[in-house]
């Protein structure tokens, strides 16, 4: 029996919602000049959108609208046009294709032309390129910027010079010029709201992806990962719509589970859960449904994936706190997923592969990213080693169509479940393999 | 053979040795002594001396080391320097390294310093976080408590205090060797002939594993020595080299860059040597003078931040004004992040002071040394041909 998802894929009022509220942030971002609110540029990882939000600025993440043209199939385009600038074929796609928008006119994923940003929040969370991306930014803005040096968690933790080196930039750096460019005074009380509200929706957000510790899973915890995280790791983390969203998502799901329905896909349900896998690394943007496609096709569901931690790791406890709430940014900024060394790394999937029961872990390695990809190799022995499941690896890259190759990519897809398959052959007795 | 030859053969010798019998017999030499191996751009080596401890540059494996074991540790589009390094430590040719440190350069290196704890346990390693805010109550602050970590570090691997005298001591030694290491940069921009740039290398590499008492020694004889050798003089055109901070090129390419008609005026090779602009103060506490040097009296380069869109660059404006340079060469690793992301824009910069530059990329292994010759070749004739500088 095919294990292919069956019939039209419906829109839940959970995707409805996260639609109306990012067409509803560009419409922000469209119109900020005119409405004389200020923009900030900011990234995901470790981003400070509670405080933004505490300074009335609208938020623009350049990565997300490098997805969003990604997805479009705008950013090859783009990545050419930043390449005929200079730059070499060798860095992250991800700047190129924010260079090569801005070179083409900077219209946003909506059409319409993104405002230049008033202030570029640099905050330079478990990616070196980030600092490099923004001062190239800086240098075509001529903008402010302001620096939020984040500290890498070599020995595996967030020491306490570390939080104190966050919150004094925080409170002596950032929060200055948020205030200079946004005629806002800081008001922490304000900020302690934001960050309950947040708490609020994380709470609902780890619930949602751990109910994929269910069999079988009412989610793909990877392809429809992302759109799970959209809110929380963008520009709604602390609204009430955000909080909304996942009081709504975590119902579906619910309901979901009741029904032992499998995750939703673009086209349908996936009606037999095959193959349980962690996936380790971004995914490809530009051939995104494809790529998907190849997993669902075989019944093959992600139940766990570390992409969904790049914006925060909320299912190992942390919470905004409103009672220590610059600390809680700090502490927020620190732990996120790239952030973290590679034994904590490692030490994050072997806990995925035993906790979700899934057949093995795969790694979909980026061309472009090295925060994710350097040591990937030594993660998927590592995790073979320690859980005795088996590891694959595939090559991608995150929005440059030329390093999507779908014949190779299916090809091993289709050889990594073959092994699981001859592995559950091998370790079952043969009276249950026969079952 | 001339007196500068055999200083250079001596350092060739400690170049070529990939089993780093120097460090070895240092070792050796006085029971429970340690050797803490650094990764680039940047460690405090006076911590480690203060510690009684040897420094030692491990700056990959070079065109002679044949890797098996590093590129199953690495995909195909990252550089080559963590796989020779893994392939230096999986083969046992660092097994005498007790410690190691990986500074804040790029994402590879920082998360090699999580493969090392993992594959080499009994190695002390760590991952050497350096401030990008510049300020002396912030990362200033958080540098002298980072210090004071490796400090604790570096106390409980050597199984001895290290004081604030030592490091006061360290201090002095090292400002020394900077001293000289200036000098002989400075030699080599008045009289580039007298020090060919292949040579300068060599004799900065040996910085590197020698300990900083010898090199200083190995750095006043080759002064002394250059100064009274002759040797011709071509009319080559003079560039300063920048981008190859971390995995080091060929010594080839170096040769190759000088026979193709450049003179190398300054360059960004071992920026550890002379990372420091002028003396770290002796007297006060020790760790806020080397954390105050770092913050405002160190190199620039691109693993650093530059919080003044107008002092973009500047550095290298000024290194070819001082260095009285007719061009750059942007030579970077493949692959190397901080160095190819920052290039456009230091050549805005560059053009917008009418300085001509080529750029071309390598791997430290890179055999094939015709192109560079040609490229090289071709920037020199036309920096004599058509440049009014």
């Amino acid at each position: 029996m095919s294990a292919a998802p069956v019939g039209e894929a419906i829109k839940d009022r959970s995707m409805l919602k996260q639609k109306e509220m990012i067409a509803e942030n560009y419409e922000l971002l469209a119109t900020a000049k005119e409405a004389g609110r200020k923009v900030a540029s900011t990234f995901v990882p470790g981003n400070l959108n509670e405080l933004i939000m505490c300074f009335d600025v609208v938020n623009n993440l350049p990565e997300i609208n490098a997805i969003q043209n990604g997805m479009r199939k705008k950013s090859g385009a783009y990545i050419m046009e930043a390449e005929k600038r200079g730059h070499s074929e060798d860095v992250c796609t991800y700047v190129k294709a924010d260079l090569g928008m801005l070179a083409k006119g900077n219209l946003g994923p909506d059409g319409r032309p993104l405002p230049d940003p008033d202030l570029l929040l640099l905050s330079y969370t478990g990616c070196f390129t980030f600092m490099k991306w923004f001062e190239l930014l800086r240098e075509q803005y001529k903008c402010e910027t302001a620096m939020l040096h984040v500290p890498y968690e070599g020995e595996g933790h967030a020491s306490k010079n570390m939080v104190d080196y966050v919150v004094k930039q925080l409170k002596e750096e950032v929060i200055p010029k948020l205030e200079r460019v946004s005629g806002v005074k800081f008001d922490i009380d304000r900020l302690r709201q934001y960050l309950k509200e947040s708490a609020k929706a994380e709470e609902d957000f780890v619930w949602v992806l751990e109910s994929a510790k269910t069999k079988p899973s009412p989610i793909d915890a990877y392809f429809g990962g992302v759109y799970y995280i959209g809110p929380i790791f963008t520009s709604f983390r602390g609204t009430e719509d955000a909080s909304e969203y996942y009081q709504l998502l975590r119902a579906e799901i619910e309901e979901r589970i009741q029904q032992r329905l499998g995750p939703v896909t673009p086209d349908g349900e996936v009606h037999e859960e095959r193959y349980r896998l962690v996936v380790e690394g971004p995914p490809n943007w530009t051939s995104f449904r494809d790529f998907w496609k190849m997993f669902y096709d075989d019944g093959a569901v992600v139940v766990a994936s570390t992409y969904t931690k790049v914006g925060g790791v909320y299912d190992l406890g942390f919470r905004h706190d409103p009672d220590h709430p610059l600390e809680s940014l700090a502490q927020y900024c620190l732990g996120c997923y790239t952030n973290r060394n590679l034994p904590a790394r490692i030490g994050l999937l072997e806990k995925y592969v035993n906790e979700y029961e899934a057949d093995g872990l795969l790694i979909n390695s980026i061309k472009s990213c090295n925060s994710f990809s350097a040591g990937q190799l030594l993660m998927l022995r590592e995790i073979e080693r320690r859980t005795g499941k088996p590891a694959a690896f595939i090559e991608t890259d995150l929005v440059d169509p030329r390093y999507f190759s779908p014949a190779n990519v299916r090809n091993r897809l289709e050889s990594y479940f073959q092994m699981i398959e001859q592995k559950r052959r091998g370790t079952k007795p043969p009276a249950a393999a026969a079952e | 053979m001339t007196r500068t030859a055999e200083i250079i053969s001596r350092c060739q010798d400690l170049f070529d040795d990939l089993h780093f019998a120097y460090a070895r017999e240092w070792k050796a030499a006085v029971p429970g002594r340690k050797v803490v191996g650094f990764m680039p751009f940047y460690v405090p080596r006076e911590l480690i001396h203060a510690a009684g401890a040897l420094p030692l540059g491990i700056l990959g494996g070079g065109d002679q080391l044949e890797v098996i074991h590093g590129d199953a540790y690495y995909q195909s589009y990252i550089c080559r320097i963590p796989r020779s390094t893994i392939e230096l430590g999986v083969g046992g040719r660092l097994d005498f390294v007790d410690g190691m440190l990986f500074p804040s350069i790029c994402d590879v290196i920082r998360n090699l310093s999580g493969m090392w704890k993992i594959m080499f346990p009994k190695v002390k390693s760590r991952y050497f976080d350096v401030p990008q805010n510049y300020r002396d109550d912030i990362g200033g602050e958080f540098y002298v408590n980072e210090l004071n970590e490796l400090r604790e570090m570096l106390a409980e691997l050597c199984g001895r205090e290290v004081r604030d005298d030592a490091i006061r001591a360290s201090i002095a030694l090292y400002n020394e060797n900077r001293r000289l290491v200036r000098e002989v940069y400075a030699f080599r921009a008045r009289q580039p002939w007298k020090a060919p740039s292949s040579e300068v290398y060599l004799l900065m590499r040996a910085g590197m594993i020698l300990a900083v008492e010898e090199h200083s020694r190995l750095l006043r004889e080759y002064l002394e020595a250059a100064t009274s050798e002759e040797r011709p003089r071509r009319d080559n055109s003079r560039v300063v080299v920048t981008g190859a901070f971390c995995e080091q090129p060929p010594l080839n390419l170096i040769k190759s860059t000088e026979l193709s008609g450049c003179y190398i005026v300054d360059d960004d090779f071992m920026l550890v040597n002379r990372w420091e602009n002028s003396d770290v103060p002796v007297e006060g506490d020790p760790l806020r003078n080397l954390a105050l040097a770092y913050l405002h009296n160190s190199a620039s380069t691109s693993a650093k931040y530059e919080p003044d869109q107008a002092q973009k660059g500047a550095y290298l404006v000024e290194a070819v004004k001082r260095t009285r340079a007719e061009g750059v060469i942007f030579a970077a690793p493949s692959f190397c992040d901080p160095a190819l992301l920052e290039r456009p824009m230091l050549q805005h910069v560059l053009a917008a002071h009418d300085i001509p530059y080529i750029a071309f990329k390598y791997a430290e292994n890179s055999g094939q040394m015709q192109p560079i010759r040609e490229q090289a070749g071709t920037f020199a004739d036309s920096i004599k041909l058509w440049s009014e500088r």
